[in-house]
């Protein structure tokens, strides 16, 4: 005759082994941004082809888009240079890059090494602007809509599952809202 | 050929767990004596193999055999000997191996140490330490292999995790592990009580010298991690709520409880229930432990390469070890439940309040260190519960424990009348009021309160042990009848004194430490010097030499005081060569009344660094308090009683003419 | 303002050249001890986001010594403590606090502790009040004489 109280410690164990399962499936160390729903931070940064040109938020607002955080010292933005390109070459948005904590020379190298996706770059030396988007490391991803909103940030490589499954259908999504 | 005869031994010590777990069960519920006196074989085999396989991890440690995967990624031909072998646990897999081995020793002696135990009993007991011997060996076998190995070895392993390179941290896991594998044994008690439908005071007798040796091992580890975290890791904290820390507190919180509630269940019966819950308790706690650690589910710095397939592996072994041992204690608790009466104020009410902080402040460790999970989980993003939370919360919950650990040992068992209680700790109680107002006034601020709290109860704690000893010697007459009663107490009740005068030296140290010690950070370059508490640190010169697996920036740090000479202290800053990792040595001038602490930060050019200077008030009175508590711990087992039942239980086997 | 950009380029690229990493020497200017202690204790407070569990004040990461200047610089700003510490949660979330927001997502945190503490109790009352004996009550004289007879010599009771 097993009576409630006795069942208690079991019931307390089962429900913390179905909060791991659920944990299992998480990724600790993958911080969400604070900055989604707000619109992105301003900046005005000089462009990597051109020191006397700038690129500012005001260039990136009125349209959607999306800004890619990369540098030449970085393994993860080597792996998903591909997508990258594969991405800009979709023509659904632009894709403006944000060459992060990086020398000039090697970033210009590296893009002639493995191909330029990218409208424009911007060159943020010191890395204070990514500390004004909440870059935490490289690289990262982030797509603004028309109003220059911050509605999403890929942390980490971009796959090509997630440019299919998740990237270009909201953009495509973030698109029409503008239209109708 | 060694490797895969490790691997060999392995898959044999599996077979004979299997064997080890089922068979004796069996035979016990069918009444087949001789397949119940299966159980110490398999056990000694299951040992035996285990043994084999650790000597052959070893040896491909030794000998630098990077052709095994596990060696490769954790060894390196320059590293020093000893340290070869300590990488044998210095990552998942390998410490796997330890943790099974050492489940295996503790197997082995309690199926030696046990013949004055009823057999169907040590039968049970050693089923269930099989069950648990399988589930580890499955999960190597099944996920950790050691013994893999590499179609293309490499010709240079990438090195021991410089962090392990030391020696406190080399017996740290070790000693961890003898205290999280033993509370096996009183988990494998409580079932077998559980399961056999008795539980009595003879009961708790036998389990009570288990579980105190694997309290102490978990007590004295715990410690030297701390110790270990305050040299090696460069900012002088000796305790950071880092989840793993946490998951090694929490066993030894309901340990704690256990040993106590064992007290009472053996000397009056009563908290039968409590004290098997909290069996079952520690032991899962040792086990969710194992679980947090390796599954990738929190950030730690202790944590291992993370691997979500590992952790769910060990959460099902988890759910089935704990869910069916809670599920026969919610069938089987019922039959066991009962005990002696006792009035309001009585020791075992004050053992009760006991295990309800102790409980309590377990309740909020976990709480802390799952809540990120459970906030993620929920959805809503990610939170990081840090040690400003638990260190209110321990505020909140340790100084009632302590009160209650001053009133216990001169209350009454049974029933005590209140104004005789009173009368007994007045004393007590005054000086440390006293004591507490003194070190509030003085400082009359926040922190002057938190450390007039800690020496407060500190003093509130020794002087009610004082005040128990004068209790007992009271009858004698003169001195040396005095002297006569203290030398006939027994070695369990000077115990109780010393651990509990151990918890009252570390409640000194904590206090003074948090509020009195003094960190500074500062930019240092040769000639320069800085005043930190009365002390001050000239920086000399700074030197570059070589290690054998390392090489260093080494300063040389004269400390004065007044004018006079106090130490000179060798700070490092460390590039180890093989992962290029760099690590931090600190330079410590340690004192029974405070610590001189210089850590190295970093070269800020042109021949600076950034310094950090700390005085540390008591702080070894931390792991002083610690050491003292496992003292109490070996003199309690050293009791006259248990060397009497292991006498007669000798003398009674001459008599049946069986080998002892 | 080139040797700074020299000095971060030295720091991104820290482990090849020189041996260890340079740290910038200017964020050791302070113009008082307190302001001092102010900053480094205010680094103790903060996460390093992408370490394993550990404050600004200890961590190298890279990420880390961008914001310990970043600190620095807002501090010597003129900026509060709490002006800081919202600048960083706006940029990277709570989770750069060691110390959890009170807030009713975290009401279950703060509160919890407590609320178990009191369903503890509320079984211990309950356990104490089923317990409570009527037992025979005895006289002192017989309470002693009974104790001497139970319990050995050391008033504990005999095994």
């Amino acid at each position: 005759m097993m009576r409630l109280r006795y069942l208690l410690p079991l019931g307390i164990f089962l429900a913390l082994a179905v909060l791991f399962v659920i944990g299992l499936q998480r990724d600790p160390r993958q911080i969400p941004s604070p900055l989604i729903g707000k619109p992105m931070p301003e900046f005005q940064l000089p462009t990597l082809s051109a020191p006397g040109e700038n690129l500012s938020d005001s260039d990136l607002n009125g349209q959607v888009s999306v800004l890619n955080v990369f540098a030449s010292w970085c393994v993860g933005c080597r792996e998903e240079h591909h997508v990258v390109k594969a991405l800009a070459a979709t023509g659904v948005a632009p894709v403006y890059g944000l060459n992060y904590k990086d020398k000039r020379v090697d970033a210009m190298q590296w893009l002639g090494r493995l191909g330029n996706p990218y409208k424009t770059v911007a060159v943020d030396a010191q890395g204070q602007v990514g500390i004004d988007w909440g870059v935490y490391g490289v690289p990262e991803t982030f797509i603004m809509d028309r109003h220059g909103v911050i509605r999403y940030k890929q942390i980490g490589p971009m796959s090509e599952k997630a440019l299919h499954d998740k990237i270009l259908p909201l953009l495509r999504k973030l698109k029409q809202e503008g239209e109708s | 050929m060694i490797p895969e005869l490790g691997q060999f031994a392995v898959i044999l010590a599996l077979m004979l767990a299997i064997v080890q777990a089922v068979v004796p069960l069996v035979g016990t519920m069918r009444g087949y004596a001789n397949w119940s006196a299966v159980a110490r074989p398999a056990a000694a085999g299951q040992f035996v193999f285990l043994v084999i396989a650790f000597a052959a991890l070893a040896h491909a440690f030794l000998t630098d055999n990077f052709s095994v995967a596990y060696v490769a990624e954790n060894s390196n031909s320059a590293l020093p000997v000893a340290y070869k072998f300590a990488a044998i646990w210095g990552a998942h897999e390998g410490s796997l191996l330890l943790w099974v081995l050492i489940l295996g020793g503790w197997t082995v002696a309690v199926a030696a140490f046990s013949r004055n135990l009823p057999d169907h009993m040590v039968t049970r007991v050693l089923s269930v330490m099989g069950v648990v011997s399988v589930g580890f060996l499955c999960f190597i076998l099944f996920t950790s292999n050691p013994f893999t190995r590499l179609a293309q070895p490499p010709m240079e392993g990438r090195d021991l995790n410089p962090l392990l390179q030391d020696p406190g941290l080399v017996m740290h896991p070790p000693v961890l592990y003898m205290g999280y594998v033993g509370m096996s044994v009183a988990f494998a008690f409580a079932l077998a009580a559980l399961i056999g439908g008795r539980l009595d005071s003879t009961w708790a007798r036998w389990s009570r010298p288990w579980t105190t040796v694997a309290w102490l091992f978990l007590t004295v580890g715990i410690t030297a991690g701390s110790h270990w975290a305050y040299n090696e890791l460069g900012w002088g904290g000796w305790w950071f709520w880092d989840p793993v820390e946490n998951a090694s507190l929490m066993p030894w919180l309901a340990a704690t409880g256990l040993i106590h509630s064992l007290a009472v269940t053996e000397k009056r019966g009563s908290f039968r229930i409590w004290t098997v819950l909290l069996a079952i308790l520690a032991f899962s706690l040792s086990l969710l432990g194992t679980f947090l650690v390796r599954s990738g589910v929190l950030t730690s710095v202790h944590a291992f390469a993370t691997d979500p397939t590992r952790g769910l592996y060990v959460l099902g072994f988890l759910t089935i070890v704990v869910g069916g041992s809670l599920a026969i204690y919610a069938w089987r608790a019922p039959t066991i439940a009962g005990g002696n009466r006792f009035e309001f104020l009585s020791r075992e009410t004050m053992l009760l309040g006991n295990n309800l902080f102790l409980l309590t402040i377990c309740a909020f460790v976990l709480l802390g260190t799952l809540y990120p999970l459970v906030y993620d989980a929920l959805g809503l993003g990610k939170i990081s519960v840090g040690f400003p939370w638990f260190n209110v919360m321990f505020l909140l919950f340790a100084p009632p424990l302590a009160v209650v650990m001053g009133l216990g040992p001169l209350t009454r068992w049974q029933s005590d009348d209140p104004q005789a209680l009173w009368r007994r700790v007045r004393s007590a109680c005054l000086v440390s009021v006293l004591v507490f107002a003194a070190f509030a006034l003085y400082h009359f601020s926040w922190a002057g309160l938190k450390v007039a709290l800690g020496i407060g109860l500190a003093v509130w704690i020794a002087a009610t042990t004082v005040v128990n000893l004068r209790g007992r010697v009271k009858p004698g007459t003169g001195l040396a009848g005095k002297w006569r009663i203290l030398r006939r107490q027994s070695r369990s009740y000077y115990g109780m004194l010393v651990a509990h005068l151990g918890v009252a030296v570390f409640a000194v140290g904590i206090a003074a430490v948090s509020v009195w010690g003094i960190d500074r950070n500062v930019r240092l370059g040769p000639g320069d010097s800085a005043d930190v508490g009365g002390y001050t640190f000239h920086f000399q010169s700074t030197k570059n030499i070589a290690g054998p697996n390392y090489e260093a920036d080494q300063a040389t740090v004269l400390v004065t005081r007044g004018g006079e000479r106090v130490a000179v202290l060798y700070p490092q800053k460390r590039r180890y060569d093989a992962s290029g990792q760099v690590m931090t040595e600190s330079g410590v001038d340690g004192g029974l009344t405070r610590d001189l602490y210089v850590a190295l930060g970093e070269p800020l050019g042109d021949g600076t660094w950034s310094v950090r200077l700390y005085t540390k008030p008591f702080v070894r009175w931390i792991w002083g308090g610690g050491l003292l508590m496992a003292v109490g711990g070996v003199l309690a087992i050293s009791d006259r009683r248990y060397r009497i039942a292991a006498y007669r239980s000798r003398a009674h086997s001459a008599v049946q003419g069986r080998p002892a | 303002m080139i040797a700074r950009l020299l000095l971060v380029a030295v720091l991104a690229f820290g482990a090849a050249w020189p041996a260890f990493a340079v740290e910038n020497a200017s964020r050791y200017q302070f113009d008082t001890e307190q302001q001092r202690e102010r900053y480094w204790d205010l680094l103790s407070q903060l996460r390093c986001l992408v370490c394993q569990n550990e404050s600004l004040a200890d961590s190298q990461a890279d990420l880390a010594r961008d914001l310990r200047q970043q600190v620095y610089e807002q501090m010597h700003a003129g900026k509060s403590n709490d002006a800081i510490v919202d600048y960083l949660v706006d940029r990277y979330g709570d989770f750069v606090l060691f110390r959890p927001p009170v807030e009713p997502g975290t009401y279950l945190l703060w509160f919890g502790p407590a609320l178990i503490f009191l369903i503890g109790l509320g079984f211990g009352i309950r356990i104490l009040a089923q317990r409570r004996g009527t037992q025979a009550q005895l006289s002192e004289e017989d309470r002693r004489r009974a104790a001497r007879l139970l319990n050995d010599e050391d008033g504990e009771p005999r095994q």
